[in-house]
């Protein structure tokens, strides 16, 4: 057996914690880690966030984020402890032996400096490659992961080129110095479904190329079977399971790994329509002040009370777009909106507070639609004496039982947003939602945010809160896993246009139109090889056109 | 047309007009004052005749309107008036000490606002250790005592103690450049000491706010050592707030500096203003204000303008 290129033993990793209102104080994230990686090989870490993934990742790079600090145990780079070497050996080891690509490589490039220069600087930095030598591995390396111009990409600046093409370039950047190990830390979880499959192929072929080694970090199953040897489950700092991907995926021996395999589990029953919708949207044509082009393009559809409209699409086809035109912030250029059989007006100002109160809203990030310094019996609070004039012990009644619907009991009206989860937080806004007793609640990417695990918790308690209430949902969301859990009814958007819509069973039954046949055909499905058989089956498809 | 060309042509256009802006704000300031320059001259014993004529002669009798078209017009031909105390012209006479005044915050500037940014990088690479406390310390001290103050133990203890430099900081035109620079030494050393301190903290947190962004992580990463990371990725980064500080200073050098010069005996402008403004020589106080104006717009839109041009986005469209 060749000796590990990776080896971590006994890993601890503590970290300085400022909980509000108390002393700073010491806590460990990473309880004694231990794992081998030989060279060439794959081995996927993943587990929710605060699993310490990104934590144990970054740690075989010797660094800690922020207040982050390795305690204990030792790390491995071909065989010497970097936790013991002096720091001049550290950062010959970062960024020439083992490099790292992020999620986000839109902030991760600074945004002053051409593309060429930092793709190339490690390598140069670390006198791996002179310029020339590195300027041509990259440009090698630009063609390898599919970027268009791999020539003169190198010139432009990070904010010329789209989000997908940069996530490619950062692969490039990680690549270029020759490095035994890449750390990928959920390198395409910012990415479109659509971005996403070509980039994920870009990433494996480099890997299998160059005979790097890699650690891939993320929180999606799915896809990490597509690209690892081996995979590794944490939770909570700690070791769940460990095993070849075939063993996790197809005969996972832990419960909370068969969790994270079978999650989106939900099964919902289609609704039918009614013949009075609650929400008509009819060719509404809209667009930003500045823009010389239309945002949203006629659109039509329509909403049953008690039912879900899902919304699909990737970032920038209009589907917030909608959301704004329908609750009067952004004012149509064309078309009306009936809402429970009156006309909306279209800007929010002219809106009588009758319409205000029954179409709410629920935001991704619940962190920011709550004001920090409010407790939740305060958030809660707030539209039950603006629209009903609750005061004092009534109040405080009505938001006692709206926290018991959303599962949060006792004890948390006095809290304040910053100490509860994310999950908690949703909840919280999903309850200041109904506390206005709407009849229908605009959800934009609710659980996008969220772990799979707990979005799944959140769409359970939607639909409960559903059959309670009867309110209706338009359901925006890029996520197709979540519209199959929760949709009676589905539009799929397009570049400002509605490309499909109906009933979910019709919606998601072939035949496909070319953009939902690609938008299905790119979620990855939780087995081995099914990346491989997409490309090749698009191959053949676009081979027989 | 490229969108920068547009967007500086805009922000000259808003200088222009914010100039003039000024011009009627100075003149309608100057306006308002109570007192009277013609009494002023004459005196108290004055005969409302003697008044009516000097009044007609220095053109005071116009309505207000008239008055300002004649001023601006003939400030557009480089024409600032005379004075009315001894009938001099006033541009002549403010040449000079607005070249004495430049002079001054030029040699000023180029002490203060190298060091004052070397210090800031160096407050960063040593964050919350020894340096950065020492640097922000006596930074903020120098920044908290008057500037006469300093400057009269400035020339207690090294002009008087150990005789380097002229305590008193007169020029003139048949002086070296040498002799000039050794009579405003210590001028330049009180200024330096003055302005120092906002620019060094301004450098300071514009840099340890890019420092938080992850592309510095990226460059850390790398296995680039901290000087190398401030001084590629961070710095390129935090030129706009650091050159917005910087010009404020050097306004505040130009139009801030009364004190020093008095103290110094200085013939720069601050001083022919405070003269001339104990006089009621009201063209004189409004030529002041009009070229102090010009100085904190034309610096503030040099800033602006090095905002735009050292943005990416802005420099290279899609």
């Amino acid at each position: 057996m060749t000796d590990p290129l990776l080896k971590i033993r006994g890993l601890k990793i503590g970290a300085t914690i400022y909980p509000p209102g108390e002393k700073a104080r010491e806590i460990e994230i990473v309880h004694g880690v231990d794992f081998d990686l030989a060279p060439g090989k794959v081995l996927g870490l993943i587990g929710e966030s605060g699993a310490g993934k990104s934590t144990i990742g970054l740690a075989s790079m010797a660094y800690g984020r922020g207040g982050v600090e390795i305690t204990d145990g030792t790390v491995e780079v071909n065989g010497r402890d970097i936790l013991k070497a002096p720091f001049r050996d550290v950062r010959r080891l970062r960024g020439g032996e083992v490099t790292y690509v992020s999620q986000s490589a839109a902030a991760s490039f600074n945004p002053a400096k051409q593309i060429m220069e930092q793709v190339t600087e490690a390598a140069i930095f670390q006198n791996k490659f002179t310029k020339a030598q590195a300027e041509a591995r990259a440009v090698d390396l630009f063609r390898k992961l599919g970027l268009p111009e791999p020539e003169t990409i190198g010139n432009r600046y990070p904010h010329q080129v789209s989000g997908g093409q940069l996530q490619r370039c950062m692969t490039a950047l990680a690549l270029c110095p020759e490095p035994d190990l890449v750390v990928f830390d959920e390198p395409t979880t910012a990415l479109d479904v659509t971005t996403q499959i070509d980039v994920l192929a870009a990433i494996k072929e480099a890997i299998r190329d160059t005979g790097v080694a890699a650690l891939y970090i993320t929180h999606d199953l799915a896809v990490v079977a597509q690209v690892s040897d081996h995979i590794m489950v944490l939770q909570q700092g700690a070791m769940v399971e460990y095993g070849t991907t075939d063993q996790i995926i197809n005969d996972p021996q832990e419960d909370y790994t068969r969790a994270l395999v079978s999650v989106r589990s939900i099964r919902h029953e289609e609704k039918q329509p009614t013949n009075t919708p609650v929400l008509r949207v009819e060719n509404i044509t809209a667009r930003y002040s500045g823009l010389s082009f239309d945002v949203l393009k006629n659109i039509n559809v329509e909403l049953h009370p008690g039912q879900t409209l899902a919304v699909v699409g990737e970032s920038g086809s209009g589907k917030s777009t909608l959301a704004r035109v329908i609750t009067g912030l952004l004012p149509p250029s064309a078309g009306r909106i009936t809402f429970d059989g009156r006309t909306l007006t279209p800007d929010l100002a002219t809106r009588p507070v009758e319409d205000l109160r029954e179409l709410q809203m629920i935001y991704q990030m619940a962190d920011t639609a709550m004001n920090p310094r409010q407790t939740v019996g305060t958030i809660i609070g707030r539209p039950l004496e603006f629209y009903f004039g609750l005061r004092g012990a009534e109040k405080q009644k009505r938001i006692q039982e709206l926290l018991d619907e959303i599962e949060l009991g006792d004890g948390f009206i006095d809290r304040y947003p910053a100490e509860l989860s994310g999950g908690q937080k949703q909840r919280v806004c999903i309850a200041r939602a109904l506390a206005a007793k709407p009849k229908l609640i605009i959800c934009d990417e609710v659980t996008s945010a969220l772990d799979p695990l707990v979005a799944d918790g959140i769409l359970k308690l939607l639909l409960d809160l559903q059959k309670i209430e009867d309110v209706a949902y338009l359901f925006i969301t890029h996520d197709l896993a979540t519209v199959r859990a929760i949709a009676d009814s589905i539009a799929v958007m397009y570049q400002g246009s509605v490309v499909r819509y109906g009933p979910k069973s019709q919606v998601l039954a072939p035949p496909f139109d070319d953009y939902t046949d690609l938008l299905l055909s790119s979620v990855p499905e939780m087995k081995l090889g099914w990346l491989e058989e997409v490309l090749r089956h698009r191959k053949m498809e676009s081979a027989g056109h | 047309m490229h969108p920068i060309v547009t967007l500086v042509a805009q922000r000259v256009a808003l200088g222009v007009l914010l100039l003039f802006a000024a011009s009627i704000l100075i003149f309608v300031g100057t306006s308002i004052l109570p007192g009277d320059v013609a009494q002023s001259i004459l005196g108290q014993s004055a005969t409302p005749e003697a008044l009516a004529n000097l009044r007609a002669e220095l053109g005071m009798d116009q309505p207000p309107l008239t008055r300002y078209f004649t001023w601006l017009g003939g400030v557009l031909q480089g024409d600032l008036g005379t004075a009315l105390t001894n009938g001099r012209d006033i541009a002549e006479s403010l040449g000079s000490r607005l070249g004495n005044t430049l002079f001054l915050a030029f040699w000023a500037a180029v002490v203060a606002v190298p060091l004052a940014i070397f210090l800031g990088l160096l407050a960063v690479r040593y964050k919350d250790r020894w340096p950065d406390r020492l640097i922000s310390a006596v930074t903020l001290t120098t920044i908290s005592i008057p500037e006469f103050m300093i400057g009269y133990v400035l020339i207690y203890w090294v002009s008087i103690q150990m005789g380097w430099f002229s305590s008193v900081a007169i020029i003139n035109d048949s002086m070296s450049l040498g002799q000039k620079l050794n009579a405003i030494a210590i001028p330049v050393m009180v200024l330096t000491l003055v302005v120092l301190a906002h620019m060094m903290r301004m450098t300071r947190a514009a840099i340890l706010n890019v420092m938080q962004s992850a592309y510095i992580e990226t460059a850390e990463l790398k296995g680039l050592g901290m000087l190398r990371i401030i001084r590629k990725h961070a710095f390129p980064n935090a030129i706009a707030p650091i050159v917005n500080v910087v010009m404020l200073n050097l306004a505040y050098l130009v139009v801030g500096v009364v004190v020093v010069e008095v103290v110094f005996a200085y013939p720069g402008m601050g001083q022919y203003l405070v003269d001339h403004v104990s006089k009621r020589d009201v063209p004189v106080v409004q030529a002041c204000g009009l070229i102090f104006a010009a100085v904190y717009i034309g610096l503030n839109l040099v800033a602006d303008l090095v905002s735009i041009l050292t943005n990416p986005r802005l420099r290279h469209p899609k």
